[in-house]
């Protein structure tokens, strides 16, 4: 019996894979029997993974998305795809009244517009198959579970769980499934970043709302490799939640 | 930088507390209108007014609104 849950005979491009849930993802899909395309912005980093992959034939760019030409760089040196996964991020952490628009234009265009010309651009050319899936990484605060300073981010992450449903029914015709992960909080790089968050703090945040405590990157690498998945068939258009029970209050 | 003049950008970030009523001995957790969210206000006002950038743990480890004004100061 063949087994849908494998990735074999796919190939699939991960942004962000030199950090947290895009090495985990990465790891695991040639773990799975992909062939990867990874992309991240340091290049020891990216290498890092690159190294840790499983399998042969795979592929990686150095690119830094707020370079004008990196989009037009990646879609050129890609061939053919069975999946995305749009894992490169940032975040910010700034209350409302003290938001800046030059900090609001920097997510949006890295956590919004970034993945969706890629998407764009890799369609155009037809260079995505049929029956490929996408897979972007929203996050909780993408489906309205909030918290103090979660402006910009959140703006940028709704966007997403709102525009994965429109890219989904225009591209049914094409059988291309279009999903999101929305992860409660995971101890990654980006969180460490968040400096105004105090470890205590997290601690306690951890402690008060998550039956399960907080995520690994691996925990959503698992969903994400579900959805990249023929197990996943009939899913598109879906925010797939995952929180350790985050929501559940 | 000057403490008088931080104190009072700390104080204007208030709603509800009297004019010059927080002095730089002042222990703003026991302020009726601290939270998790003030710290964020505190952190964010820093970086506007004064454009340096005070984490969450230095707003943990400080005591006064004075202690808060030396960690802003050795940045
Ligand atoms: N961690 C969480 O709690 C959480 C929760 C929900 C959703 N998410 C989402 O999951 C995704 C991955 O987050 P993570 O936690 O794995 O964060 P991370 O460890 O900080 O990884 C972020 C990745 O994005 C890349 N990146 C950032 N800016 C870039 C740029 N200008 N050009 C190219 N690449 C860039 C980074 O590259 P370098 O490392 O090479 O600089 C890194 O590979 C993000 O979209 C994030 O919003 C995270």
């Amino acid at each position: 019996m063949s087994n849908p849950f494998t990735l074999q005979n796919k190939t699939i491009l991960i942004t962000g894979a030199s950090s947290g849930i895009g090495r985990a993802t990465a790891i695991l899909c040639a773990e799975m029997g992909a062939t990867l395309f990874i992309t991240g912005r340091k290049e020891s980093k990216l290498n890092e993974t690159f190294t840790n992959l499983s399998g042969s034939g795979h592929q990686k760019l150095v690119l830094d998305f707020e370079n004008e030409d990196a989009i037009t760089r990646l879609v050129a040196a890609i061939d053919q795809l069975d999946g995305i996964v749009h894992s490169a991020g940032i975040v910010d952490n700034v209350p409302f009244q003290f938001i800046k628009q030059k900090a609001l234009d920097k997510i949006f265009n890295l956590n919004l517009n970034v993945p969706l010309m890629i998407t764009r651009d890799l369609i155009k050319k037809r260079k995505l198959h049929s029956k490929s899936s996408i897979v972007f990484l929203s996050s909780l605060v993408g489906v309205g579970k909030t918290y103090y300073g979660a402006t910009s981010y959140s703006a940028s992450k709704g966007a997403i769980s709102s525009v994965i449903k429109v890219m989904a029914l225009e591209m049914a015709t094409k059988k291309i499934r279009v999903n999101s992960v929305c992860p409660g909080m995971v101890l990654t790089e980006m969180v460490d970043n968040l400096e105004a968050i105090s470890s205590n703090q997290l601690k306690k945040d951890e402690k008060e709302n998550y039956p399960l405590g907080y995520g690994t990157p691996e925990q959503v690498a698992n969903a994400i490799v579900f959805l990249l998945s023929d197990a996943s068939s009939w899913i598109t258009g879906t925010n797939l939640v995952i929180d350790g029970g985050a929501s559940i209050h | 930088m000057e403490l008088a003049q931080f104190v009072k950008d700390f104080e204007l970030q208030f709603e509800e507390v009297e004019p010059n009523s927080i002095t730089p001995d002042t222990i703003f957790r026991d302020i009726d209108e601290w939270s998790s969210l003030m710290a964020l206000v505190i952190i964010a006002m820093a970086d506007e007014n004064y454009n340096v950038k005070l984490t969450g743990d230095d707003i943990r480890n400080s005591k006064t609104v004075k202690d808060i004004f030396e960690k802003l100061k050795v940045k």
